[in-house]
């Protein structure tokens, strides 16, 4: 008789259950649709590796029976973008919160958008800064109260679809934690995708942000994004600021072909250097 | 292992020390490279963009130090000889990666052209002033290793050194240039491949199921073998306190583990590391201990004291970390004193006064910073020394 095996045995770390996620929390949501994106996607998963910063969502690394790498907070695109381009062989996902991504890591952010980098970052979004306890985010919408904002939030939060287009990211998409489904397929296309792929994963924090606003468990929040959340694939990115309890613009908003960072430099060294020029990529990835 | 011909230019060559740096790192087999432009480092950088794109190397200017510090590493797991390059500015905004590098044990090779600090301070003059902050700059409890090269073509020999010990021992290695080494131009012979010793990394390559990548063994001594992304073991790396199998383990036991073998791999082999020159150290009363372009000034001073008929060594370091503390102890039972020269207020004397433990007097010749020690004011604290 066959023993019983959890379908993603093959790619989470069961070694390391239970994982330190609370009840409700979205983050496990998004691995599971990252997990089935990896078994949709048939990619070789010697080949895949994930990237996160620091932060609840950054703990995804260490779940993911991969290559994976938890790194410093704010760092995991830079490191990400070293990886891929001394190994272009390798998938290379980035997988963290929005702070750690987009306060922290913004500048990173938006260079490795430029520069079309291929690597496909995940960005779980709670609307606020969870593991150190519920702040304030370049997220969390006005007026939400965190730890850090205990009157209410009057900075304006970024959007992130139109930073990320902006920037030079030639996948975007925008989904929540309910709609799985429809991240999963996402997360599939963009794993295929050559080029900076982003994903945003709008996700409930019941544990702080929920329970500091009043909001309910994570049952009440996804009842929230079912209520309010509408599908407009192809809006102007412009379109999708989020507000305080208002409605969540979801779809895939971009999705377009510009070269990736290593065929920029190799049609530029080719252009220069004519036949001296060894093409560099999988080929050569590995030499010692 | 030979080094592969094709980043070796062999031959008589007259170069600065931050171009004879440059070349050091494309013999020793660097083929990563990312970087921020900062006085007076940027020439390596300008002549690495140079060199890669005919030796299979792949060189990004990243948009800030702390990027080119996680590019770095993420460029060394994936299978890459890396480094980077910066000053003062730059160093201190690579510190939090370094930590990372040394806890996660990634081999890769940091070179710092030293200015006069603190903050922006002078950027085109020289300082030896980060001494310090190389070995204890990042957060908590490691170690790392540090050269200091007083030459082009040290510049040129101990970079390649500096990439052999990173791998060999899985630690960022800094190497401690100074703007007047950086930028003084002289002679610098490179070897042909076959003559330059090369160490790769050990890799790791039995069974799938029994990988533990911060496992150690009699066989590595206290180094783990690694494993590249993408060879199939699929294995997790973190910067969190972490047992053999690479999983966070937070916890005082997995701590004193942890963190003792971090120290232990580089302080226990300090003797088979720590390299330095000796000038007639043994008849002396006084010997000098100077480092960088100090030592080139500590020179001048030491034919000016002998001339006034004071037997006197020089003890130059050509490791700064781990500091080469056995031998200053032997010395220190012989002679009456030491005078260290650096260009700084004083940083590496404090380590030797912490060596010499109070056998010998320990001086020192200091400097701010922006020139290098006039020989005479040298030579005045040597005969303050002798009387
Ligand atoms: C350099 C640095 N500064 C601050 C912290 C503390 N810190 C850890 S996680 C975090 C915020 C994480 O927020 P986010 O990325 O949104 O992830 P979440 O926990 O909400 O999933 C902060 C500020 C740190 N680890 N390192
Ligand atoms: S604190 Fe919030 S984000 Fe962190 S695990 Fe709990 S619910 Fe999830």
């Amino acid at each position: 008789m066959n023993a019983v095996t959890h379908p993603m045995e093959d790619i989470l770390r069961m070694d390391r259950m239970p994982h330190i996620w609370c009840p409700g929390c979205g983050i496990g949501t998004a691995v599971t649709a990252f997990a089935m994106a990896l078994q949709k996607a048939e990619i070789c998963l010697d080949k895949t590796a994930v990237v996160s910063g620091i932060g609840c969502s950054g703990r995804v690394a260490g779940y993911v029976k991969l290559d994976s790498f938890h790194t410093t907070h704010g760092r995991a695109i830079p490191f990400a973008t070293g990886l891929k381009l001394a190994n272009p062989e390798l998938t290379v996902v980035v997988i963290s919160g929005d702070g750690d991504l987009i306060a922290i890591g913004g500048n990173h952010f938006i260079h490795a958008a430029r520069r079309n980098v291929d690597i496909k970052v995940f960005c779980i979004n709670n609307f606020n800064y969870a593991m150190t306890g519920g702040q304030l985010a370049p997220t969390t919408p006005e007026p939400a109260t965190t730890t850090t904002s205990p009157y209410g939030a009057f900075e304006h939060p970024f959007n992130l679809p139109f930073l990320a287009e902006s920037s030079g990211a030639v996948y975007v998409a925008r989904w929540t934690a309910l709609h799985i489904r429809r991240l999963t397929k996402s997360m599939t296309e963009a794993l295929s995708k050559k080029g900076f792929s982003f994903v945003e994963i709008i996700a409930p924090c019941p544990t702080l942000y929920s329970r500091r606003n009043r909001l309910g468990d994570g049952l009440d929040e996804l009842k929230y994004y079912h209520d309010n959340s509408v599908i407009k694939h192809g809006l102007d990115t412009r379109e999708l600021d989020i507000g305080y309890r208002k409605e969540i613009v979801m779809g895939k908003f971009v999705d377009k072909d510009r070269p990736t960072f290593i065929e920029a430099l190799n049609d530029r060294f080719t252009q220069v250097f004519g036949d001296k020029y060894e093409q560099y990529g999988p080929q050569n990835a590995n030499g010692n | 292992m030979k080094a592969d011909p094709k980043g070796v230019l062999t031959g008589a060559h007259f170069l600065d020390g931050d171009h004879a740096c440059a070349e050091g790192a494309l013999a020793a087999g660097c083929r990563f490279f990312a970087g921020y432009p900062i006085t007076p480092s940027t020439e390596v950088a300008e002549r690495i963009a140079l060199r890669f794109p005919l030796v299979g190397g792949i060189f990004i200017q990243m948009e800030d130090e702390l990027a080119s510090m996680a590019a770095v590493l993420g460029g060394a797991w994936g299978g890459k000889k890396s480094m980077t390059v910066t000053s003062g500015p730059g160093f201190s905004l690579m510190m939090e990666n370094i930590g990372l590098a040394a806890m996660t044990e990634t081999p890769c090779v940091i070179v710092n052209v030293q200015r006069g600090g603190p903050s922006t301070g002078l950027p085109t003059l020289p300082g030896q002033q980060d001494m310090m902050q190389a070995r204890w700059g990042s957060h908590g409890d490691y170690e790392i290793i540090a050269v200091v090269p007083n030459s082009p073509q040290e510049c040129f020999d101990v970079t390649i050194e500096a990439f052999n010990l990173s791998e060999e021992y899985r630690v960022p290695v800094m190497v401690m240039m100074d703007e007047c080494v950086g930028h003084m131009t002289e002679k610098v012979v490179i070897p042909p491949a076959e003559e330059i010793e090369v160490f790769n990394r050990r890799l790791y390559d039995g069974p799938k199921q029994d990988y533990l990548p911060y496992a150690v063994d009699s066989d590595n001594g206290r180094v783990p073998l690694m494993a590249n992304a993408g060879a199939g073991y699929r294995f997790h790396v973190t910067g969190l306190t972490h047992d053999e199998r690479g999983y966070p383990a937070m916890n005082a036991e997995v701590q004193q583990e942890c963190v003792t073998r971090l120290v232990d791999k580089v302080k226990l082999n300090t003797h088979a590391i720590a390299r330095y020159e000796e000038e007639e150290v043994e008849e002396a009363d006084i010997v000098l201990v100077a480092y960088g372009i100090s030592s080139r000034v500590a020179m001048r001073a030491l034919e000016m004291a002998r001339a006034d008929g004071i037997k006197i060594g020089l003890f130059r370091m050509i490791t700064a970390w781990p500091f080469p503390e056995e031998r200053i102890r032997q010395i220190a039972q012989h002679v009456n004193s030491f005078v260290m020269v650096e260009l700084n207020l004083g940083q590496m004397v404090t380590e030797l006064e912490r060596c010499v433990a109070g056998a010998a007097k320990v001086h020192l010749a200091p400097h701010a910073g922006g020139w290098v020690h006039h020989p005479e004011d040298i030579l005045q604290i040597i005969s303050e020394a002798t009387t």
